[in-house]
């Protein structure tokens, strides 16, 4: 390790594989000095902007924030709290399109800003030598600080880290195209930076650091080589210029010959890297007491009139930007954030600044080219000599484009960086980076769908097991229970007695049962004669029924009829019979239509208790809604009456029977009371009812009334009752 | 002749050997139960939802292994029943009741309970296969989306008609990556 260290103090620059040289054009963007952009008026703050997972809200609507303060709230590893970015007011916490090249919508915290760009009170640190790792790795976390090369990787995550680190590399190299962000950054900050990286340095305990600068960047260089006078422990180290030096994997074996294992992160080898921009991010948080609300973004292209570097607070629209800068939109129209080589469209103008945007990019059509059509592969090879991470691009195209995702993963799919240097070389102009990025998505898919199917899998399995013992744990209990009840009648005699009494009792019920039928056998003359009856009944029976069917079209006057039907005294029992049966069935079907009446008058009624919010007066309410219940129990009990008398002809027929065999006077009365109180039954269930169906209506008219609550629960309650009816009918009526 | 018996008693012997050895193996080795049916059941979706007329995925997938057809999940669709297909090594069908119309790729909905609506009856939670839906009697229910599979078998018992199916919402982590690419040219 001592000689390794020795040799990259040497000047020894070891070499990575393949990397291509596209057209830089970093001088549309790199005379300016970095500028400040007027303040938009709405700031889109997005809870999450960083690898991980999105910290918690703090704030809710109507909040006023000041510049600095906390949006969110780290509760768990790998989340990063936001800060407003500004002075002003929360007025809307929605969805809103994020930096990211999917143009997906999430939460956004949206702050209207005031102008005055009040600061919290900062909590600067004189000398930071004096907090313990810990405090300062707590004030990083605090300050949302994440790596601002591109990932916005957690900063604090790498400086948890307790393996030991021999080379911690400061990335300066900004290999894309079109960016200069970090160039502009080491011209002008480099004391502030080298002030960031002397924290990190503080933290990790390093053996050297290397600023790795791109030798295209000469003024950089120097910037940063006069800061780090006198530093022995730093070495400002220019490399060859290639794409992508810039890659985490690939500065580290640029700088130190080293390759990260696939799977690996670079601290697994003694290496840390960190973003120049983060180290003064860094600096910012834990000297100034500034968390991370703000940073450089280049502006460039050539659709735009002010190319250049800006400090842009984090949230602030890319068409606020756009419009500061003198943008005038190609046709047709094409943004990019990020560089030409890993960057993404932009969908939509709306999107924010987040920890990742180091450049808004808006080439002309003569700059950049839209994509051609994709021709087929020619094994040129030409990707394979391009790739930085020794794989073989066109067997992974290959796979990836049939979907044999094994096969990709065989062909270490999972090591691509995305670098994009494969397309770039493609003389087919195969989108090659595309098709890995689809293919890494559905793997990633593909796993969590795995592992989501195992837990199924697992509590599919749990509930079986649990189900089997529930039902062992009740039969035993039934089996002891059986065997208590067994145990106590041994015990006492008295009870089999009372058993044997019991039994006795029934018994005698049913020789009493018997002797009555037989009377009424008796009373018909002889078995025979009474079966023939019976039949002829059966068959009156089923005529009063088709008159009944005939009868519905009319059921107002059916009713009338039946009542006529029945009141002229019965002189011949099976006049009676047929009467009573017509009645029955015109009956069931007046309370099936009840039934059906009740069921729109319910559906009426959610509708209006939801609206109404229970705008009922009270007793009203109380009344309608005893009302609702009585006749809703009624249709229930008509419906099933309707069932049953459909179903059980037979049935009817033998109480047609026996209702004839009773000559009784009395009886006779009886059965047409009972018939006349059930008619007024299903009469008043039919007005109950209609009335129900305008109250309701009523009830929505009257809505403008204060609202009650408990009214309003009970309608719900009701309205969820009524539905599970009208639900459970028509479930009968289908079947 | 003798050479004749000890030749018998030799084989005789060898035979007792292997067949005492063989028995060995057997206890020793024994595969409690058929691997071709774990690895079935592990190509399976696990929604356990009885859409292929099985009680759960491990039923279906010893039918498989009996020598049932391969086509009858759809929560799985194409991917599933290629799947199984190479490991059958029988022809890829299309699947049952879409024979006509072109294969889609299944969306992947899961149950969400109008929570308002719910009256507490249980009986979405006595149906549920994976335990995903919590609540009580006369309380409101919840389906713990994470644990959800989208088996619909909650949807029927509910007697208010409360539980909606929705698809999955794609998330920036989830979504899929579409061709469209930056070009970079030497101008």
């Amino acid at each position: 390790m001592e000689s390794l260290i020795e040799k990259i103090k040497s000047g020894y620059l070891w070499d990575f594989p393949g990397g291509v040289h596209p057209p830089e054009r970093k001088e549309l963007s790199n005379y300016q000095t970095i500028s400040h952009l007027a303040l938009p008026e709405k700031l889109y703050v997005t809870v999450k902007q960083h690898i991980g997972q999105a910290a918690h809200l703090l704030v809710k609507v109507g909040d006023k924030v000041k510049a600095g303060q906390a949006l969110s709230q780290v509760q768990g590893p790998m989340e990063l709290p936001v800060h407003a970015p500004s002075s002003g007011e929360v007025v809307e916490i929605k969805s809103h399109p994020i930096a990211h090249a999917s143009g997906l919508e999430t939460e956004t915290i949206v702050i209207q800003t005031d102008g005055l760009d009040n600061w919290i009170d900062k909590q600067p640190v004189a000398n930071y030598l004096e907090l313990s790792k810990v405090e300062i790795v707590d004030k990083l976390k605090a300050a949302g600080i994440a790596g601002l090369g591109g990932a916005a990787f957690p900063t604090y995550v790498k400086h948890n880290n307790s393996q030991p680190v021999d080379v911690l590399i400061i990335n300066g190299v900004e290999c894309e195209p079109y960016i200069t962000a970090d160039d502009r950054l080491m011209q002008e900050y480099a004391a502030e930076i080298i002030c960031g990286i002397e924290i990190f340095t503080h933290l990790l305990k390093p053996k050297m650091v290397v600023i790795a600068i791109e030798n295209n960047k000469p003024a950089a260089i120097a910037a940063m080589e006069q800061a780090c006078e006198g530093k022995t422990q730093f070495i400002v180290r220019a490399i060859p210029t290639k794409y992508p030096a810039g890659g985490e994997k690939q500065l580290i074996q640029v700088i130190t010959g080293k390759e990260v294992p696939s799977g690996g992160i670079p601290s697994d080898i003694g290496v840390v890297t960190q973003n120049v921009g983060t180290a003064y991010a860094a600096y910012k948080a834990i000297v100034h007491g500034e968390p991370l609300i703000e940073r450089v973004v280049t502006v460039t292209g050539e659709q735009v009139s002010q190319p250049g570097n800006y400090w842009i607070k984090l949230g602030t629209p890319v068409e606020f930007i756009l419009a500061q800068t003198g943008y005038q939109a190609a046709k047709p129209e094409h943004l990019i954030m990020g560089g030409p080589m890993m960057g993404f469209n932009i969908p939509n103008k709306q999107v924010p600044v987040s920890k990742i945007t180091n450049c808004i990019l808006a080439p002309s059509n003569q700059e950049l080219p839209l994509p051609e059509d994709e021709q087929n592969c020619i094994r040129c090879g030409y990707c394979v000599d391009a790739c930085p991470a020794n794989l073989l691009p066109q067997q992974l195209y290959w796979h990836t484009k049939a979907k044999e995702h094994d096969k990709a993963q065989e062909y270490k799919l999972a090591d691509c960086i995305e670098c994009g240097a494969c397309a770039y070389v493609c003389p087919s102009e195969i989108p090659l980076v595309q098709y890995y990025r689809i293919a890494k998505a559905e793997i990633k898919a593909e796993r969590i769908e795995h592992e989501k199917a195992e837990k199924a899998k697992e509590r599919f399995n749990a509930r079986n097991e649990r189900l089997e013992k529930e039902k062992q744990a009740r039969l035993d209990k039934h089996k002891q229970a059986a065997e208590a009840r067994k145990a106590a009648m041994e015990k006492d005699q008295g009870a089999k007695d009372k058993v044997a009494e019991a039994l006795a009792r029934v018994q005698a019920k049913k020789q009493q049962a018997a002797s009555g039928d037989n009377s009424k056998a008796d009373n018909s003359k002889s078995d025979t004669k009474s079966a023939a009856q019976a039949a002829i009944e059966r068959a009156k029976a089923r005529k009063a029924a088709q008159e009944a069917e005939k009868a519905q079209a009319t059921n107002a006057e059916q009713t009338a009829s039946a009542e006529q039907a029945e009141a002229p005294p019965a002189a011949e029992n099976d006049a009676k019979a047929k009467a009573k049966a017509a009645i029955e069935r015109a009956k069931a079907r007046k309370a099936a239509k009840a039934a059906e009446k009740a069921q729109t008058a319910d559906t009426e009624q959610t509708a209006s208790a939801e609206q109404s919010e229970a705008a009922i007066p009270a007793e009203n309410d109380a009344k309608a809604k005893a009302k609702a219940a009585i006749e809703r129990a009624k249709a229930r009990k008509a419906a099933q009456a309707a069932e049953k008398a459909q179903a059980t002809d037979t049935e009817q027929t033998a109480s047609a029977e026996q209702a004839e065999a009773v000559p009784a006077a009395e009886n006779d009365a009886k059965a047409k009371a009972k018939a006349a109180i059930e008619r007024a039954k299903a009469r008043k269930a039919a007005q109950a009812a209609e009335k129900l169906a305008q109250e309701s209506t009523e009830q929505t008219e009257t809505s403008s009334q204060p609202a009650n609550e408990q009214s309003d629960k009970d309608a719900r309650i009701k309205a969820a009752i009524a539905k599970a009816k009208a639900k459970r009918k028509q479930l009968g009526e289908d079947q | 002749m003798s050479i004749l018996i000890y030749a018998l008693i030799a084989i005789g012997v060898l035979a007792v050997i292997f067949g005492a050895l063989l028995g060995y193996a057997q206890i020793r080795f024994k595969v409690e139960s058929d691997p071709l049916v774990e690895q079935i059941d592990e190509v399976l979706p696990q929604t356990q939802c009885g859409q292929c007329g099985y009680p759960g995925c491990r039923p279906y997938a010893e039918a498989i292994a009996n020598g049932d057809d391969i086509n009858k999940c759809p929560p799985g669709g194409d991917a599933t029943i290629k799947k199984l297909a190479d490991m059958m090594g029988v022809e890829v069908k299309p699947l049952v009741g879409s024979e006509d119309n072109t294969q889609q790729e299944p969306i992947k909905k899961v149950a969400y309970i109008r929570e308002d609506e719910c009256i507490g009856c249980t009986k979405c939670i006595q149906a549920c296969p994976v335990d995903a839906i919590v609540g009580a009697a006369k309380h409101m229910h919840t389906v713990i989306i994470d644990e959800c599979t989208g088996c619909d078998l909650c949807v029927e018992p509910c007697p208010v008609d409360c539980i909606d199916m929705l698809p999955i919402e794609t998330k920036p982590e989830t979504w899929r990556w579409q061709m469209n690419s930056i070009p970079v040219k030497n101008l």
